[in-house]
């Protein structure tokens, strides 16, 4: 099956008074149509500016953005940003940004904002668009007379749905979820992920699902990225990843969690992620790594694994 | 479980005040209804619920942040519940708070010397030298060491994990003998989360500090404390002791929250978890009886709705507020 989705060599840089911050630094991989991969990593490693990259929502200070996006093998780098609007943002790839719920706008009612992308990125009516907005909260889960509702008449988890359901709208093949259900409460997350199931096969989407919570990250994960200080340094199909992990920072990131169902006393990792200004040279993750050896001091291989690969001089094959 | 009684606190109650508009009625927020609990000294106990459920607030109010509106607080053998004054900054003296949201916990403009000298100084406590030595030993217990990097320095210097640690180490710096910690690592990453659990524990122990553990979070209260205590709108509905509440839980409630949780595996997308739809009531008006009745499934029509459930035992240890299971067991 070829793949639909493919990241080659990705780059996103900002330029800022201390220095170059390398946030997104030489990324790839590959989903197959109707894949989701969780994206999983510490804070401030480089998660949502990847996610930016693919979208090409670049902020004004961008310094470096370079690489190859390929969409059904089309390479959608090479469009102009008037193409790219037209064609990909919104109508192929669209995007639940971090802290959505909270970034409705307050004055315009549920129905309207639903729609609204509809309108803007694609050539619909606006009756039209409204009555698919009303099958899109069905498909969300929040009842039919919340459409006339106001954000602020609504719960935190019935204002993620509807942050879900606009972009789901367009019919987009490949959506991005920033940590779609971190700032909820249990109950409501799971239910929320109970919906995502359904709702991934049923449009047959492909997802990128960014998440810090690794328990999480299992409940849609077909592909499991890590990211650490800008890169991937494991890709992983959710099968190996959750059974045992290939990079040792991995393997760190998977003992910290604590289980509740299994007694397994929770690690953590000693020492904090380096500043993705002057990332440490050779490996990344070699001043908190507690197997770092010679070889660490010169970049790490890629190296194929069976799940997929990591970067790790442990891994090299001899 | 019988050490010495640190804490007891009977039929608390405290209710927020908000008014609706410029000339509207005054409303009640039902955040804390008639609660009980105790604490033994050197002793972690966890709240457990969701957000909103009044577990900040039934922290505030145990160490008379706010003003109980009902009920008794029993601290070390005397009646604070309504001190004032000299007793109450005694009170606050022995007891300690790790707020919510470390990144907005510590003033900006004051180093970390002086964020921990502060409440020193307000206490009247040693001289200049030995307020210093006393900065001095709390960074070393929170381990931000060497202690010269660390005590001229800004909060905005350093990192969430390592800002919590100050207020942390602000917390214990009195010498209290209860501390409350209200969400202490729920805004920080996983891998840094363990490791301040770890910090904590290990000073609850060796100063025999009575540890409040306020978190949404079962699984880590899992490692962290001995027993569980599980909130849900305003009221606590079970308790006992930690692997008894989590491998053997009663409430409705409490098994959904356990049911709603995932464990990392691959299969877990495979399943859909078992949960209730809807949201916990707005605590301004509560469902009448059991707070939870309207998610239900054991829902016993004509008492749940109607009237509170009462305690039940489980065993000496364990205890559960939940009409189904008194009718049933
Ligand atoms: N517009 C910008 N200009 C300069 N630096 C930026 C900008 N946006 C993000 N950064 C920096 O880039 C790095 C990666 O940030 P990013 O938001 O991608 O991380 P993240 O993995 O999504 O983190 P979190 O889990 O906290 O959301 C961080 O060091 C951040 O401070
Ligand atoms: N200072 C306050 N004034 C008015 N309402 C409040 C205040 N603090 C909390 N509340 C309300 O009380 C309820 C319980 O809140 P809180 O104690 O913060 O719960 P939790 O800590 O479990 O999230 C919520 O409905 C909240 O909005
Ligand atoms: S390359 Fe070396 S330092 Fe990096 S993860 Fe592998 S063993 Fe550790
Ligand atoms: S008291 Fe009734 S409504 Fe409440 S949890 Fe028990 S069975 Fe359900
Ligand atoms: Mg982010
Ligand atoms: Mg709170």
């Amino acid at each position: 099956m070829s793949m639909h989705l493919e990241v080659e060599n990705l780059y996103l840089y900002y330029k800022t008074l201390k220095g170059i911050v390398k946030a997104v630094d030489g990324v790839s991989f590959q989903l197959k149509r109707g894949e989701a991969m969780a994206l999983i990593g510490e804070s401030g490693c480089g998660k949502s500016s990847l996610s930016r990259a693919i979208l090409r929502l670049l902020p004004r200070n961008t310094y470096k953005y370079e690489g190859v996006i390929k969409l059904d093998g089309e390479n959608v780098m090479e469009y102009s940003d008037e193409k790219f609007r037209r064609d990909i943002r919104w109508v192929k790839i669209s995007y639940v940004p971090q802290a959505a719920m909270n970034a409705l706008n307050p004055v315009i009612k549920v129905g309207d904002q639903i729609a609204e992308p509809l309108i803007i990125h694609t050539n619909t009516s606006k009756e039209e668009a409204l009555e698919k907005a009303a099958k899109m909260l069905d498909i969300v889960n929040i009842p039919a007379d919340f459409i006339n509702r106001y954000p602020f008449e609504l719960s935190g988890g019935m204002r993620q749905r509807v942050a879900i359901a606009m972009a789901l709208v367009t019919d987009p093949e490949l959506v991005i979820m920033d940590e779609p259900t971190s700032a909820l409460d249990v109950l409501t997350q799971a239910n929320i992920m109970n919906e995502m199931k359904d709702i991934r096969k049923k449009m047959n989407l492909t997802l990128i699902y960014i998440t810090h919570d690794i328990s999480v990250s299992s409940e849609l994960a077909d592909k499991v990225a890590v990211m650490y200080a800008g890169e991937i340094v494991e890709f992983s199909d959710a099968e190996s990843f959750f059974k045992e992990p290939s990079h040792p920072y991995s393997k760190l990131l998977l003992y910290s969690v604590p289980t509740l169902r299994v007694d397994r006393e929770p690690i953590y990792i000693k020492g904090q992620p380096p500043s993705l200004i002057d990332p440490p040279t050779g490996c990344r993750f070699k001043d908190r790594c507690p197997y770092r050896f010679e070889k660490c001091e010169e970049k790490p291989p890629t190296v194929s694994t069976n799940g997929g690969f990591a970067k790790c001089w442990l891994l090299e094959k001899r | 479980m019988s050490g010495e009684r640190l804490l007891e606190v009977t039929g608390l109650k405290m209710y927020h005040v908000i008014r609706k508009g410029l000339f509207g009625g005054k409303f009640y927020i039902k955040a804390v209804d008639n609660v009980d609990l105790t604490l033994d000294r050197g002793e972690a106990l966890a709240i457990i619920g969701e957000s909103g459920s009044g577990k900040t607030t039934l922290g505030k109010t145990i160490l008379r942040l706010y003003e109980p509106l009902d009920g008794k607080i029993i601290f070390d053998g005397r009646d604070v519940t309504h001190i004032r004054r000299g007793e109450l900054k005694k009170y606050r003296r022995e007891t300690g708070f790790v707020q919510q949201d470390p990144y907005g916990a510590l003033p900006p403009f004051m180093s970390i010397r002086q964020i921990l000298e502060e409440p020193l100084k307000i206490h009247k406590i040693g001289t200049k030298e030995e307020r210093l030595e006393k900065v001095y030993k709390a960074l070393e217990e929170v381990r931000l060491t060497p202690v010269e990097d660390f005590i001229n320095k800004y909060p905005h210097m350093l990192s969430g994990g390592q800002q919590q640690r100050v207020v942390i180490a602000r917390s214990i710096i009195t010498d209290p003998k209860l501390v409350i910690a209200d969400e202490p690592v729920s805004m920080l990453d996983a891998s840094v989360r363990v490791e301040i659990l770890r910090l904590m524990e290990s000073i609850q122990k060796k100063y025999k500090l009575g540890i409040i553990y306020i978190s949404h979070d079962l699984s880590t209260t899992k490692y962290f404390s001995s027993r569980i205590n599980i909130m849900y709108a305003g009221k606590l509905v079970e308790g006992g002791p930690t692997r008894e509440v989590i491998y053997n839980p009663i409430h409705p409630y409490t098994r959904y929250l356990i049911n709603a949780l995932p464990d990392p595996d691959a299969n877990n997308r495979f399943v859909k978890r078992d949960v209730p739809p809807g949201e916990p009531p707005s605590l301004i008006n509560p469902p009448t009886g059991c707070r939870f009745y309207p998610r239900c499934p054991l829902f016993i029509k004509g008492l749940c709705d109607v009237k509170e459930p009462g305690y039940t035992y489980v065993n000496e240890n364990h205890w559960v507020k939940c009409w189904y299971y008194e009718e049933n067991r």
